[in-house]
């Protein structure tokens, strides 16, 4: 078993967090995943921002934005996880494009020599390695489809990574069956069509979803959309063993004046309530769906 | 993995790729979506299932005005002393190529039974004929434009506005293109199982470069037919205009297999060549001449990245040639040598603008006229018989020309002075 399925399985209901790094320094950023560690998150995804964010809604965008703005790159990133000594597995989420530059730098550009030369193809192996090398445990990437996914695959598998796959609500039949025998680590359910972004309601699609799953013996989290304990609670109580929560986390990074004590508590709202879940009392809290509802 | 399986897996791969570029980088939600067009595209397209590709070009014609003409240019002829042929797409209803594909994608997405349409636009000329084709085949119409591009762009606005589109604004970023792209694929990845996303360009996931290069096609296709019949056989090269490629590769599909007949690309140099890494910005948008394989916008292609891989801010005097990516088989053509790419920059293309309206009559689109830049400086090297493909007509430049002239000395320019007087 995977450190990450391991972090899902021992500690469940399982919290997972997601954070920009370097935003708005990775300095801050390391003490926010600390903040998030000490507060029970079970499993930490740190995103490298990329230019072209185009699965995010507007505040992960904006926090892309920053760390940017910051300079943050992936060497700046690969530095932070590294010292970064965290109870909860990392792992990083980004596209497709910082995974197959990363550490290309000695390849020529056309415009350097004549008669263009075979440019040497982008390899996705060098950022494995060197995420392998500084301890993270998995990779997410949202704009790679299990389609596109085997030379990335083959080289987490070489270095004992994980290579999460998302779940849509629009995946279904010969495509959910493809992807989840690839299940690496957790399956990784969106709960919603769109972008990610905090919201005020669970989706429908989560319940039809995760009853689409039901018959896969594998480690399920929810994110997109997931902002509070009672939005936990009744994720896990509809069968999930994780919940996913970032543009929540991020608000409070953009906004509070105590960014990593309210993290903390976040993280400990957030766990309480998939507690809640697990137990029944959920119900309590929140207005449970109708079980037959469409 | 089975044998079925893997055998399965290398031949999508073959479909779906040009060489090592394309493919379908795209979020999961999205891949659905992807995999029904590429359905439609084979029965409706390839096989023209229901008569599709009938009703298209008969729509073309009486809609369009296809086909448009071939023109010999009398005055360019005589100046680079060889026989300069214009292909007018500028003719086309709405003044530019781009209503080929627009009409194409959304009797497509009629005929897959979507009911609502979507697109991006940088300089307008994409969402104003998305807008058109969408009014006449009676579809509800929303057109992603960046802010930047709305303020520099204000009359191609009005007339989507007029043709019952509405136009969303979007300000991230420097609020150009390449993040009308983004918010246009935002609003797929909530709306798919509804909507038809009409690109713009032969960019994107497959099948959307293969889609938008046959109904693109016919440009190239008639203009080969009515070269032959003009002077008795086929052009020593074809040039074109190259900034995602829709109109470059329009124009040069038919001829691809015309081994003798030599193809150019002309991308838009802006002010520079070079990249300023510092600040992650490429005062260009020569793709194919600078850039290097990366994945952007669900399509394997070269961009103008940094050595990170963040995708770079690029620049022309032209906003329809501003974008850091290009079409993946343009790559792949000039990798394999079929494409040659070049480029000129932006005071070349203002003075291919001058002269074509000056010397022929015709105001050029600012994107053509780096074509018409590219004839001025490397005619000795383009044979004795020449097709230009004029993209698009230039009145929606006016405003930007005369600015732009206004800084310059620009030799082909009349004397623009009075108008600011």
């Amino acid at each position: 078993m995977s450190d990450i399925e391991a972090a899902i399985r021992d500690n469940h209901p399982a919290l997972i967090t997601y954070l920009t790094a370097g935003d708005p320094s990775l300095e801050d950023t390391k003490a926010y995943v600390e903040a998030l560690d000490r507060g029970g998150a079970d499993l930490i995804e740190l995103g490298l921002p990329f230019s072209e964010p185009i699965a995010e809604g507007p505040t992960i965008q904006a926090a892309i934005n920053r760390a940017l703005d910051a300079g943050t790159t992936p060497a700046g990133f690969f530095e932070l996880v590294d010292e970064l000594e965290t109870e909860a597995p990392l792992l990083v989420m980004t596209y497709y494009n910082m995974i197959l530059q990363y550490g290309d730098s000695e390849a020529p550009r056309a415009s350097e020599s004549d008669a263009a030369p075979p440019q040497s193809k982008p390899d996705v192996r060098l950022f494995v390695e060197r995420a392998a090398e500084v301890g993270l445990s998995g990779i997410i990437v949202p704009d790679l489809p299990a389609e596109e996914s085997e030379p990335l695959r083959a080289a987490c598998d070489e270095h004992g990574l994980d290579l999460v796959f998302i779940v849509a609500p629009t995946t279904e039949g010969e495509r959910l069956e493809t992807i989840m025998s690839q299940v690496s680590g957790f399956a990784y359910v969106q709960a919603r069509l769109g972008t990610t972004g905090a919201r005020a309601d669970v989706s429908n699609a989560t319940h039809d979803s995760l009853a689409r799953l039901s018959a896969y013996d594998v480690p399920k989290a929810v994110g997109f959309g997931v902002s509070k304990g009672d939005h936990a609670a009744e994720i896990i109580e509809a069968g999930a063993d994780g919940v996913i929560v970032g543009s929540a986390l991020i608000d409070i990074v953009a906004e509070s004046d105590t960014p990593a004590i309210d993290l903390e508590a976040k993280a400990e709202e957030l766990k309480r309530g998939a507690i809640r879940g697990t137990d029944g009392t959920g119900e309590d809290e929140i207005d449970a769906p109708e079980p037959e509802q469409p | 993995m089975s044998k079925s399986d893997h055998e399965h897996h290398r031949e999508r791969d073959s479909e779906a790729t040009f060489g090592e570029y394309g493919g379908q980088y795209v979020p999961e939600a999205l891949m659905p979506a992807v995999q029904e067009l590429e359905d439609a595209y084979e029965r409706y397209v390839l096989n023209n299932e229901d008569g599709f590709m009938d009703e298209f070009r008969e729509r073309m014609a009486d809609f369009g005005g296809r086909p448009t003409p071939l023109q010999r240019a009398d005055r360019l002829s005589e100046r680079y002393d060889r026989e300069i042929y214009l292909k007018r797409e500028d003719l086309l209803h709405g003044g530019a190529h781009k209503l080929n594909n627009a009409l194409g994608q959304v009797l497509l997405a009629k005929y897959m039974g979507k009911e609502r349409i979507i697109a991006e636009t940088g300089a307008g000329q994409h969402g104003t004929a998305t807008a058109m084709a969408a009014a006449h085949l009676e579809m509800p119409c929303e057109i992603y434009m960046g802010r930047t591009d709305i303020n520099r762009q204000r009359p191609n606005v009005y007339r989507m506005r007029m043709n019952g589109a509405e136009v969303n604004p979007v300000t991230a970023g420097s609020a150009t293109l390449k993040e009308a792209i983004n918010e246009t694929m935002r609003d797929w990845a909530t709306t798919v199982e509804t909507t038809h996303y009409v690109i713009g360009s032969v960019v994107g996931p497959h099948p959307f470069p293969k889609l938008v290069r046959d109904f693109q096609a016919v440009i190239g296709q008639e203009a080969r037919e009515q070269i032959r019949e003009r002077a008795g056989r086929l052009p020593d090269s074809v040039v074109a205009c190259a900034g995602g490629g829709s109109n470059t590769m329009g124009t040069f599909h038919a001829f691809v297999p015309d081994d003798a007949v030599d193809l150019y690309a002309v991308e838009a140099g802006g002010s520079s060549l070079e990249i300023d890494e510092e600040n992650a910005l490429a005062p260009n948008s020569a793709t194919l001449s600078t850039g290097t394989g990366g994945v952007l916008h669900g399509a394997m292609t070269k961009l103008l990245q940094s050595e990170d891989g963040q995708i770079m801010e690029s620049h022309s005097v032209s906003a329809g040639l501003d974008y850091a990516g290009v079409g993946p088989e343009l790559s792949h053509l000039v990798d394999t040598g079929r494409v040659t790419p070049a480029s000129v920059g932006d005071e070349a293309a203002l003075n291919g603008f001058h002269r074509l309206s000056n010397l022929e009559g015709i105001i050029p689109a600012l994107e053509s006229s780096h074509a018409l830049g590219y004839l001025e400086e490397s005619h000795d090297e383009l044979g004795d018989l020449v097709v230009v493909n004029v993209s698009g007509r230039g009145d929606k430049d006016l405003e930007t020309v005369l600015e732009e002239t206004e800084k310059r000395d620009l030799e082909a320019a009349p004397d623009v002075e009075v108008f600011g007087q």
